[in-house]
């Protein structure tokens, strides 16, 4: 008969069934075999791999202690000799994320074993920990288990086995970055997915972008003619000589200018900060970034109520999104407050 | 910073060269602008119909801000 694998299972004092938060603060303690979630686990590996410990500890010992109890669980952890380690599923729990994420990081970095853990995409531990441990991507709850045990036994195993795995097939997140070589270069890699695309085929981007959530439409004008108009830019249209000093690129402020005597934006009076595109056009006549002086036109002809007396202008170019959004947040706010109804956002 | 002012209820129109970055970031009344250099206007044109030009992007965006929508719109003027 061949040597079966000897697995360890990390987990709380929850799934131990000792207790919810007033057990919370018990000390890591080991014991030998399965435990809860273990015999879920157990089912799905198979016979040729054995869960011989199971280590637990309180979510709050282990977080208000961190370096002990890493320690700790880490020599309990050890004295089972294993070959890999599970820890958790800890679905949306942030505590017991957090302590997932640091023990299977530890294992893999001390005891160079691989360490499998499951958790929910929002968990603080993933972002803590997702660089180095196997993290498998659960739902947010312990409902999740039946479909994350599979899932995470099949990672556990082909890691035993020394098969490759990928974030894809495997269903884990993404680790610290690996370095391969590809076949062909990046441009003739870039012409692929352009002809795939336009023959209307899947390909798959090397670069995704970011998620972005989508905001509710706000309600169309009823009359225009009685609106009050706000302008802003992320052109970087500002005084001329930048009173605000807004950087050219990766901007740490916005401006709020006021207008209300300007009847339109001229070479002398207005120029752009904007580092990232030729300024010689915006330089040259303003109102073709902000176009305060066909608005102004269209104010005289009682096409809108009013333009706000301020513009606000930012410089986008390499500014981060959490910036952006502060900027913004803070614009709106003031749009609130001074009424504005509508507003012409120009980007360039 | 559309979708940060949008939130608040008031309606914001974005005028914008790459409309595909707009389309992807999530802004819901969008109107295409000229070139990056200059969105709004055309140095090749002569002042007064460079100012028509604009006036006429100016009016697209007036129409998109009246214009009741659900979803993602690109307000085309060309």
């Amino acid at each position: 008969m061949t040597k079966k694998f000897r697995l360890v299972h990390y987990i709380n004092q929850f799934y131990a069934g000792i207790g919810g938060e007033d057990k919370a603060d018990v000390k890591p303690f080991a014991k030998d075999g399965v435990v809860g979630p273990g015999m879920a686990f157990k089912n799905a590996l198979g016979d040729d791999s054995e869960i011989v410990g199971t280590v637990v500890c309180g979510d709050t010992y282990f977080n208000e202690n961190l370096e002990s109890a890493q320690k700790e669980v880490l020599a309990m952890i050890k004295q089972y000799e294993p070959d890999l380690v599970i820890a958790g599923p800890a679905f949306n729990a942030g505590r017991y994320g957090m302590a997932c994420g640091a023990v299977a990081t530890e294992v893999m970095a001390q005891l160079h074993i691989p360490a499998v853990t499951g958790m929910y995409e929002e968990n603080p531990g993933l972002d803590m920990y997702r660089k180095d441990a196997y993290i498998v991507a659960t739902r947010n709850s312990a409902i999740g288990m039946r479909k994350a045990v599979p899932v995470m036994a099949k990672l556990a195993l082909k890691l035993l086995h020394g098969e490759e795995v990928s974030p894809d097939a495997d269903h884990y997140f993404v680790r610290h970055r690996k370095n391969f070589t590809a076949e062909k270069r990046g441009s003739a890699r870039a012409v692929d997915m352009l002809v795939k695309k336009l023959k209307g085929e899947d390909f798959k981007t090397e670069y995704p972008m970011p998620a972005f959530d989508n905001v509710e439409p706000a309600p169309a004008l009823k009359d225009l003619s009685k609106a009050k108009i706000a302008l802003v830019t992320s052109g970087g249209i500002v005084p001329k000589g930048n009173p605000d000093h807004i950087e050219s690129s990766s901007a740490s402020k916005y401006g709020s200018y006021d207008i209300s005597d300007v009847k339109t934006l001229t070479e002398e009076t207005y120029e752009t900060a904007h580092g990232g595109y030729d300024p010689a056009y915006a330089n040259e006549n303003p109102n073709r970034v902000l176009p305060l002086d066909v608005i102004r036109d269209a104010q005289a002809a009682g096409e809108i109520g009013s333009l706000h007396d301020h513009f606000y202008a930012t410089v986008g170019n390499g500014t981060s999104v959490a910036n952006a959004k502060k900027y913004a947040s803070e614009i709106a706010e003031k749009l609130r407050a001074d009424g504005v109804d509508a507003v012409i956002l120009t980007s360039t | 910073m559309v979708k940060e002012i949008e939130k608040t209820g008031i309606p914001v129109v974005h005028i914008c060269t790459v409309v595909p970055i707009s389309l992807t970031v999530g802004a819901n009344r969008i109107v295409p602008a000229v070139a990056i250099p200059h969105p709004l206007g055309n140095p090749d044109l002569a002042p007064d119909e460079e100012k028509k030009l604009r006036r006429k992007i100016v009016e697209q965006a007036f129409k998109a801000l009246t214009t009741p929508v659900t979803d993602q719109q690109v307000f085309e003027w060309n």
